[in-house]
């Protein structure tokens, strides 16, 4: 297709490189070009978080990020480093039905704890409010940010 | 059946952590959009722009010459039979000289990048003749027909309406129709469209084994039904048609009819090259079936001490412009229009329409939380009129084993009504919060639109019921295939489909509980490896797994047992027992019953009703169910938890909007789920009461939740509001002005 560029990024510590087209998303990149398929693909249009990832630090949507907008930044994706006892609560408090919105709020609930590491179930509810489940009805997602809030 | 000893970790009866739990939380866990291939192309697909329209051309000349195109592909290069369907095989491949939805499948593109897929789609040129849509399910039976040939269709036991466009009508007669009691309320109830609304879109791929057949790996509900749908088009026997279950990110009924099954083998065989296909969100809002929106009409006479005396309804179904399994919801709205009470009089006649409107099929519920909404909001007119307490109303005329269902059918299973009710009652509601409190605690949210002023409080309850398995005489079996290895570890082979239900844990803690061996492994489910496991839906595959699973382990421990060890590999299929059709005139039982057997909960919401604005909070959720045997309690948890999620949204905010049967909404901008800020915390009581006739004592538990949720909440909004609320889900405008 017209209209390639390369880019080169840090994604979870490694140097990356890949080949894209200027149209598509981080999300595509990362998952079709980068073998990283683990941010999920469900609305691309930024309202389910199911592609949620840090970039540069912050908690962004990857189907919302140009892959060329990505060139020279760091992104961490729920393949990352980081994130172990955040998902080891998700599957001990039965978190996980689908799983399809599962990497997504593994990460956002990463971003939340770093940032406040005690939160109450308000602050929960409204950190993880931009991270559709269709599955669980949440109540055991927000065990699962407690009992990792408790062991972090 | 009495319990084995506990024996091994991860039996029966123990919250077991899900086998595919970290996968999922790594990302390394493979759904079918994560699926890749060496020389794969990607597939897409042309739809119709037109609710109605008469398709007079295609021109493909301008798509195929667009770069990186491999195929475009109509309806002529269907190489087999032209049309699919769940009961019927009504639905065209690839539409062949009109459309009937907006969003019908026209034509299928192959190419090397997403992008141009879709680009080469645009290129192609439909002359299209608009057609006047039947958007008004109400004029549908007024209306030309728009499947003029379905008298070719086999509709068996079905009562005979010669009406056009009746997908399916039917009526129970039960005892004296006429008889009226000394209290008589009336309603007319409204239910909107709501979508499945799964995460993981519908996606697979398609690979050519160079022999001419095709492997289909793909997100479904039923892998066995999708071969025998997809073979007979692509013109191949059913062993050249192998379909394996990729990741499923959700189901809820909505991938029970086939999605990209047959275009992306299509495409796959024409190209020889593999084929993978993702429908985006927007995609997927009109590639999939939806919950039927339904109108209903109920009058309910009761004596004055509060006995039910005589039910009459008239309930209207949109099927939408397909059958799929529609006939299959239109026997169940029937069966349980009247909810879990003993009705000694009924009259209740269903009709489901064909329209231009968006199709419609399975969901969760199916038929039964559209009743439940009506005769719930029945019971509590019936109790204001009675001056009756709503609960010690639906305790009075709580079904119990023994009893009779409207359809003549006794209730010879487990059906603890009365409980569930007592349970769920007696569960306390959360004291009022103070004021002041943050806003994020008030209607409104973090929207900030009051400090409390014009926030109201009320609590609801209701109850509801519906069947488990496939009922009216389907022939419901499940396979399972256990193989023992000389070193005791032993792998089990089931082709039921792991939706996100947790059955993999259910077949694995079966397998374990017999097999006394944590040594288990369950193989990938495929059609190549074992018979059909039926469908995940229904609430029906945890019974049925758990069935055909335990008799192929004992089977097998036997087998090795005459043989003196060695490694053994058997099969074996389980049935529930028999049902039959209802006497298509009567809507009665014969000999057999209708259903296999039954489920129930009872709910309680307290909610807040700003009614300056029209918003709302729910504030807590109570229920009680009746769940036979709790395999893995947690996961029975997450099923009630998330199946009452899904009956708060069909409440308060999820509705397919059309305008002319074009799908205005399809989006999550603007078709609003429940996220964390509106699920509240909800406190569930397992009832264990073992059916009789099941594997363990085992009831599905998927449904019950979702049936009853929906009517539980408007019921609280009511109370809150004063209103008669009688259309879900309810606006804003329905809810203002009340100073």
């Amino acid at each position: 297709m017209h209209g390639r560029v390369k880019i080169s990024l840090t994604i979870n510590g490694e140097r990356r490189e890949a080949d894209v087209w200027e149209g598509e998303s981080l999300l595509f990149a990362l998952r079709e070009r980068l073998g990283l398929p683990g941010s999920k693909n469900a609305c691309e249009q930024g309202e389910c978080g199911s592609c949620s990832v840090i970039l540069d630090g912050e908690l962004v949507c990857a189907c919302l990020v140009l892959a060329a907008q990505a060139d020279g930044h760091e992104v961490v994706t729920v393949e990352g480093p980081g994130f172990e006892h955040v998902q080891q609560a998700f599957v001990e408090a039965g978190a996980v039905q689908c799983g399809f919105c599962t990497p997504g709020l593994v990460v956002a609930t990463a971003a939340l704890l770093k940032q406040t590491p005690d939160p109450n179930e308000d602050e929960i509810r409204e950190a993880l409010s931009g991270n559709l489940c269709r599955c669980t009805g949440y109540a055991k997602i927000f065990d699962a940010v407690r009992l990792a809030a408790e062991r972090a | 059946m009495s319990a084995s000893p506990k024996t091994v970790l991860g039996w029966i009866g123990e919250s077991v952590r899900r086998a595919d739990g970290t996968p999922k939380t790594t990302g390394e866990f493979a759904y079918a959009s994560d699926l890749q291939a060496a020389g794969m192309l990607w597939g897409h697909t042309l739809r119709a722009p037109h609710a109605h329209a008469r398709v007079r051309g295609i021109d493909l000349s301008a798509a195929l010459t667009m770069p990186g195109v491999h195929a475009v592909l109509t309806h002529e290069d269907v190489p087999g039979r032209k049309t699919y369907g769940l009961e019927f095989h009504d639905q065209p491949v690839l539409a062949i000289d009109r459309v009937r939805y907006f969003g019908e499948p026209v034509a299928v593109v192959a190419a090397e990048h997403p992008e141009q897929a879709r680009r080469a789609a645009e290129r192609i040129v439909v002359d299209y003749e608009p057609l006047p849509p039947i958007a008004d399910p109400e004029r549908a039976t007024e209306s030309e027909p728009l499947h003029p040939a379905r008298e070719t269709y086999e509709t068996g036991h079905y009562l005979d309406d010669p009406r056009p466009n009746v997908v399916r009508s039917m009526r129970v007669v039960h005892g004296d129709p006429d008889a009226r009691g000394d209290v008589v309320v009336e309603g007319t109830y409204e239910i909107g469209t709501q979508d499945q609304a799964f995460l993981g879109p519908e996606s697979g791929l398609a690979v050519p084994d160079g022999e001419g057949g095709v492997d289909i790996y793909v997100a479904t509900q039923w892998l066995h039904v999708d071969r025998e749908q997809v073979a007979p088009c692509l013109a191949l026997p059913e062993e050249q048609v192998r379909i394996h279950l990729a990741g499923v990110g959700g189901a809820f009924g909505g991938r029970e009819d086939l999605s990209i099954q047959i275009h992306a083998a299509l495409l796959a065989l024409h190209t020889s090259r593999p084929v993978k296909m993702v429908y985006n969100r927007q995609e997927s809002f009109t590639g999939h079936v939806h919950r039927h929106p339904a109108r209903i009409h109920a009058q309910h006479h009761a004596t004055r001490d509060g006995r039910l005396v005589c039910v009459k309804m008239q309930i209207l179904l949109d099927g939408g412009a397909y059958a799929s399994s529609s006939t299959a919801v239109t026997a169940n709205a029937t069966s349980f229009a009247c909810g879990p009470y003993a009705v000694p009089n009924a009259h209740i006649e269903t009709t489901c329409v064909f329209t231009n409107n968006p199709p419609c099929g399975a969901m969760r519920g199916f038929g039964a939380v559209q009743t439940c909404f009506a005769a719930e909001a029945q019971m509590d007119k019936l109790a204001r009129a009675l001056e009756l307490d709503p609960i010690e109303l639906r305790l009075l005329n709580a079904l119990a084993p023994g009893d009779t269902l409207p359809t003549g059918q006794r209730i010879d299973g487990s059906l603890p009504v009365a409980e569930v009710i007592r349970r769920c009652a007696a569960l306390p509601e959360p004291a009022p919060e103070e004021l002041p409190r943050p806003a994020i605690r008030l209607p409104g949210g973090a929207g900030n639109t009051t400090r409390g002023e014009g926030v109201r409080r009320g609590t609801g309850f209701a109850v509801g019921f519906k069947n488990i398995a496939y009922s009216e005489g389907f022939d419901d079996s499940c396979a399972a295939r256990v193989r023992l290895f000389a070193d005791g570890s032993a792998e089990v082979h089931c082709a039921a489909a792991e939706v996100g239900q947790g059955v993999t844990n259910v077949i694995l803690q079966v397998a374990r509980t017999e097999l006394e061996t944590e040594d288990v492994r369950l193989a990938p489910g495929t059609t190549a490896a074992v018979g059909s496991a039926g469908s995940s839906s229904a609430s029906r595959m945890t019974w049925m797994a758990a069935g055909a699973v335990r008799d192929a382990c004992r089977a097998a421990l036997a087998e090795r047992e005459s043989r003196g060890g060695g490694e053994v590999d058997v099969e074996r299929v389980y049935r529930h027992r028999p049902t039959a059709p209802l006497d298509p005139e009567t809507g009665q039982v014969g000999d057999l019953p209708a259903h296999v057997a039954f489920a129930c909960a009872a709910m309680k919401v307290v909610a807040e009703v700003d009614v300056d604005l029209g918003l709302t909070r729910i504030v807590w959720i109570g229920t009680a169910q009746d769940v036979g045997k709790a395999i893995n309690p947690q996961a029975v948890e997450g099923q009630i938890e998330g199946g009452t999620a899904q009956g708060i949204g069909l409440a308060l905010m999820e509705e397919i909007q059309t305008r002319d049967g074009v799908i205005t909404n399809a989006s999550f901008t603007d078709y609003l789920i429940p996220t964390a800020l509106d699920v509240p915390p909800i406190v569930s009581e397992l009832v264990e009461d073992p059916e009789p006739d099941a594997p363990y004592g085992v009831k599905g538990v998927g449904e019950p939740p979702t049936v009853v949720s929906t009517a539980a909440v408007v019921a609280a909004l009511r109370d809150a509001t004063g209103r008669e609320l009688s259309r879900v889900p309810v606006r804003p405008d329905d809810i203002v002005g009340l100073t």
